[in-house]
């Protein structure tokens, strides 16, 4: 409320197209943030059932590898030892969701070679068998991955949107509306200052003639009186001389 | 052989079983300057651990950390100051520590959000 706009017609009408603005704003910020809500709720529900699952799959998985090594003896060390590229990758796609951008993995087979020679004494079938498994999951696990980064990129995106909105209904609207509220005033009381003015000037006005008239009456009083005065001199005079005259005729 | 375009990888830190099951998978890359696993043992302090996860995750061209449960526990403190978006941290269960949801951040985050209404 630090800058408030000087009280003019046109800052009026600046100021309403402000809080129009601001209202479809505030209506749009809204049913996006509903958007991503139902969409946030959607991921939750599928991490919350993904790791569900996850629970069983890797119990699988593992039971499978003690299989394996039961089989073919300890080859864990072996996995680990030696040269090796990666043949699972994960590829960065983006998926929209009402204007946020979601990261997404998707597994990508770089067909690289890894270490077929495993097993050739024994229980290579085990540990091919533990392989698909353990690739299975790993899948799985990508695809909880994504989800789980658009579960938080959708919780913080939703965040920002949420205090938009508030921001707007309870800040930014309502100071508009203030300013409106101020203008409008402030015009009202100029109007009726003007107003004032005007009675004031006339008043005055009306006050001078007055005086004006005052005045002409007292200056025809006296005029009258000097004049009755000059009237009398002159009376007594023309009396003398129509007495004269009188005389004389 | 392998552009940085064609994805990143996906690196493991997590018991033995754990670490030989995803690199048989086929996630584990090794170079000359490190390896995108680390196998903690009675050996490895939570020390190492953290350090190496501080190393995956600083690394261009990792894009998800696989961590067993209770190793992710033991460096806690780490994982929640831990804010990016990627890599991802996914939190997966070991062979003898059953999965306990209360522990995963984002479960909590979940079963917040839909108040148990699950199941």
């Amino acid at each position: 409320m630090s800058d408030i706009p000087p009280p003019t017609r046109m800052n009026q009408q600046v100021f309403k197209l402000k809080k129009k603005a601001a209202s479809s704003g505030h209506r749009l910020l809204k049913k996006k943030a509903d958007a991503l809500k139902a969409k946030f709720r959607d991921y939750a529900k599928a991490i919350a059932a993904t790791k569900g699952n996850m629970s069983q799959h890797t119990k699988d998985s593992f039971f499978s590898l003690t299989q394996a090594t039961y089989a073919a003896g300890d080859f864990k060390k072996k996995v680990r030892e030696g040269n090796m590229v990666a043949r699972v990758r994960v590829g960065a796609g983006v998926d929209n969701v009402a204007g946020v951008k979601l990261p997404v993995f998707t597994e990508i087979e770089t067909g690289a070679v890894g270490q077929e020679s495993l097993g050739l004494i024994g229980g290579g079938s085990k540990i091919l068998s533990s392989r698909s498994k353990f690739t299975s999951l790993l899948s799985s696990l990508i695809k909880l991955a994504s989800l789980q980064t658009s579960f938080v990129t959708l919780d913080e995106a939703m965040k920002v949107t949420n205090r938009r909105v508030n921001a707007l209904e309870n800040v930014t609207i309502p100071r508009i509306e203030g300013i409106l509220d101020y203008i409008s005033r402030e015009l009202d009381e100029l109007e009726r200052e003007d107003f004032t003015r005007l009675k004031k000037v006339q008043a005055s006005k009306e006050e001078k003639i007055k005086e004006e008239q005052v005045k002409k009456e007292e200056e025809r009083e006296r005029l009258k009186k000097e004049g009755r005065e000059i009237e009398d001199a002159k009376g007594g005079d023309c009396m003398e001389e129509e007495g004269e005259g009188d005389l004389l005729f | 052989m392998y552009s940085q375009s064609e994805g990143k990888l996906v690196a493991v830190i997590g018991d033995e079983d754990t670490v030989t099951g995803f690199l048989l998978a086929g996630c584990g890359h090794r170079t000359a300057e490190s390896t995108n696993f680390l196998v903690c043992d009675e050996k490895v302090t939570s020390v190492h651990v953290e350090e190496k996860f501080r190393e995956l995750s600083t690394r261009p061209d990792v894009g998800i950390i696989l961590i067993n449960q209770h190793v992710a526990s033991s460096i806690r403190h780490v994982l929640k100051d831990y804010t990016e978006t990627i890599p991802t941290v996914l939190e997966i269960p070991s062979k003898d520590h059953p999965y306990d949801p209360e522990q995963d951040y984002i479960m909590q985050r979940v079963n917040m959000y839909l108040g148990g209404g699950q199941d």
